[in-house]
């Protein structure tokens, strides 16, 4: 009777859960590095950090970006550098969201937000001037007719720059390498990684360090700082030993 | 007797203005009820095919999406027709029609329920009984062939060609054991009337299982009935007249707007009156237990509850079997289900006349069929000397 055996199956099925999310009611949590549409930050204290230096617009790849940065007026500058963004104008006909422009900024004036659902009807909504790209006065990011943000959407808006630690260097992961931002302060580092996938006696990088520097150093560790820091190695740990764990 | 057939619309008792009226309400109604449960086909399939593949299926428009098809069929009709460059235009335009109105006029012909009775008329609760009944289900399937192979045809494209060509090949193949199907029901009915067989079906079998066809024949003529019918249908799996993946639609492939609409509209309304036809013709139609109060609402709800499991016998069909290879397809119909379907009408021959003929014929088929699996095997075993 192996015919029958699939009609057994496809009968089974109908009663299984279903997968699906039904879209524009339910979402699926975004990732935290998800590269959605950019956002122009500014410093705690409201000047932008934008400094007009045409990193971003010269390494991207598209070549969606168009700068021109221009010297900050003496009696009311913009920015605290010499010069600032005047025009700052991205095309999203053309971006690809490969996030190489937040890479490229020395001064963490561009980042990318989680937003993706941005259903614009003209061109001219299409490419999203430094008015429209810069946060508003309280750090949150500006809402455009089109868009669709939904609660905490506008939350993570510079995960990526948090994520990965300077030079690639597993010590110095966890440690504030960045400035505040309006309304958010500096953020905290991102978590690492999750702790079932952390050998045991490893711990010792980026786990609970908000804006102090992380009791992951070497130096940390050999003061005996770390709760469980002496695991598998004992005596100070160099930085290899930090990124062979 | 006047009274008993007013409202046929043969109008073989003569025609005034009840049996006209009558009529018209009739087909009025059978119209707007095909066209309804269409609609509400085209949804259940989809439903329960996305509940077989674990998916929500159709669900914006309406609740639970039962407003779907309407949806699609709205937009359907404000779609450009386009007419091939290199296109038969009078058939390519005769075609759509020739597909639809079969699958119309096939329901006229199916018991829905027993007699209704309004004031001093007395109606069938059918559009039409004519005497030669089920022959006439026979020549609609018979026309829609033509719907389907003239499409492809005069499409001037060679899919579509390919498509009918399948088509032709198929529906003409299937017809015979459809055919023979029919004729174990009429063999025992002895009445081709389509209410003359549901009658017929009335009451008992051995005091314990209702007296349908499906279970005088001997389930055989309603297996194959099932079979051939899906395969007259054109539905999954023996859908490689239209075989979306190899022939971008087969025969439809040229037709856009509400021609195309037309032709989807004729497959579903042929699904759901060849499920009606197997109910009239194996499973007793309206029969079923009624009781005293609306006496005239219980076979309409016994028949419409039996359309509606064989129409998700239908849909499970689709969403368990994989399609058939071309030869695969000719196979079954030729060496199985024909020989098969032919057999059976002769053994309940046999047995019509008396018990003892019937041992006799079974006997000889036995015989037969031994002695060709023999013969098969020894032409596989010559072969494959040969091809050592």
């Amino acid at each position: 009777m192996g015919y029958f055996t699939g009609f057994k199956v496809t009968l089974r099925q109908m009663w299984k859960p279903r997968v699906t999310v039904k879209y524009p009611e339910q979402k699926r949590p975004k990732p935290v590095r998800f590269h959605g549409r950019h956002v122009l930050n500014r410093y705690e204290d409201g000047m932008e950090k934008c400094i007009g230096c045409e990193l971003c617009a010269g390494v991207c790849p598209a070549r969606c970006i168009h700068v021109r940065g221009r010297d900050n007026p003496p009696d009311a500058p913009v920015s605290p550098g010499e010069r600032y963004g005047f025009v700052y104008e991205i095309n999203y006909l053309r971006c690809i969201h490969c996030d190489l422009c937040v890479e490229a900024c020395p001064t963490e004036a561009i980042t990318e937000s989680k937003l993706f659902e941005f259903s614009f009807t003209s061109r001219q909504d299409a490419i999203y001037t430094r008015a429209e790209l810069l946060v508003s006065e309280d750090g949150a990011p500006q809402q455009l007719p089109w868009e669709d943000w939904r609660p905490g959407d506008d939350h993570d808006t510079s995960a990526w720059m948090r994520a990965t630690s300077p030079s690639g260097s597993a010590a110095e992961e966890g440690i504030v390498h960045w400035s505040g931002e309006r309304g958010y302060g500096v953020r905290a580092p991102e978590q690492g990684q999750a702790p079932a996938a952390v050998p045991a006696g490893s711990r010792l990088v980026g786990r609970g360090a908000l804006t102090e520097p992380a009791p992951s150093t070497p130096a940390a560790v050999a003061a005996g700082l770390e709760p469980d820091g002496d695991g598998g190695s004992s005596g100070p740990l160099t930085p290899e030993d930090g990124a062979l764990q | 007797m006047f009274l008993a057939s007013a409202g046929d619309p043969l109008f073989v008792d003569g025609i005034n203005f009840a049996v006209a009226l009558a009529v018209i309400i009739k087909v009025v109604l059978a119209f707007a009820f095909l066209l309804v449960s269409v609609l509400m086909m085209i949804w259940f399939e989809r439903k329960i095919i996305s509940d077989m593949q674990n998916r929500v299926g159709p669900d914006r428009a309406g609740p639970w999406g039962i407003l779907q098809s309407l949806a699609d069929g709205t937009k359907l009709f404000f779609k450009e027709d386009l007419l091939p460059d290199r296109a038969d235009k009078r058939i390519f335009r005769l075609a759509p029609y020739l597909s639809a109105v079969p699958a119309f006029l096939s329901f006229a012909i199916v018991p829905i329920g027993g007699t209704i009775t309004f004031g001093h008329y007395t109606t069938e609760l059918q559009v039409a009984d004519p005497p030669i009944g089920i022959l006439f289900l026979l020549a609609m399937s018979a026309v829609a062939v033509y719907g389907v192979m003239l499409a492809g045809w005069s499409s001037g494209s060679k899919y579509p060609l390919l498509g009918s060509v399948r088509a032709s090949a198929q529906m003409v193949s299937y017809e015979a054991a459809l055919g023979l199907a029919v004729a174990a029901v009429v063999l025992y009915t002895g009445d081709l009337s389509t209410r003359a067989i549901v009658t017929g079906q009335e009451g008992l079998l051995r005091h314990i299982l209702p007296s349908w066809n499906v279970f005088r024949l001997g389930f055989v003529p309603f297996f194959v009935f099932l079979i051939a019918s899906t395969a007259e249908l054109n539905r999954p799996p023996f859908d490689l007249v239209e075989a979306e993946q190899e022939l971008v639609g087969g025969f439809h492939t040229e037709y856009s707007s509400i021609r195309f609409a037309l032709f989807f509209l004729a497959e579903f309304m042929n699904t759901i009156t060849m499920s009606a036809i197997v109910v009239t013709l194996f499973l007793g139609g309206p029969d079923g237990p009624g009781f005293h109060f609306l006496r005239w609402l219980w076979p309409i709800l016994w028949f419409l509850g039996k359309t509606l499991v064989l129409l998700f016998v239908q849909v499970w069909l689709r969403g368990t079997l994989p399609r058939l290879r071309y030869d695969q397809l000719m196979d079954l119909g030729w060496k199985v289900l024909i020989p098969g379907s032919l057999v059976w009408l002769l053994i309940l021959g046999g047995m019509l006349i008396s018990f003892k003929w019937g041992l006799i014929v079974l006997g000889i088929s036995v015989l037969f069929g031994a002695a060709l699996i023999r013969a098969r095997s020894l032409g596989a075993q010559r072969v494959g000397e040969v091809g050592s």
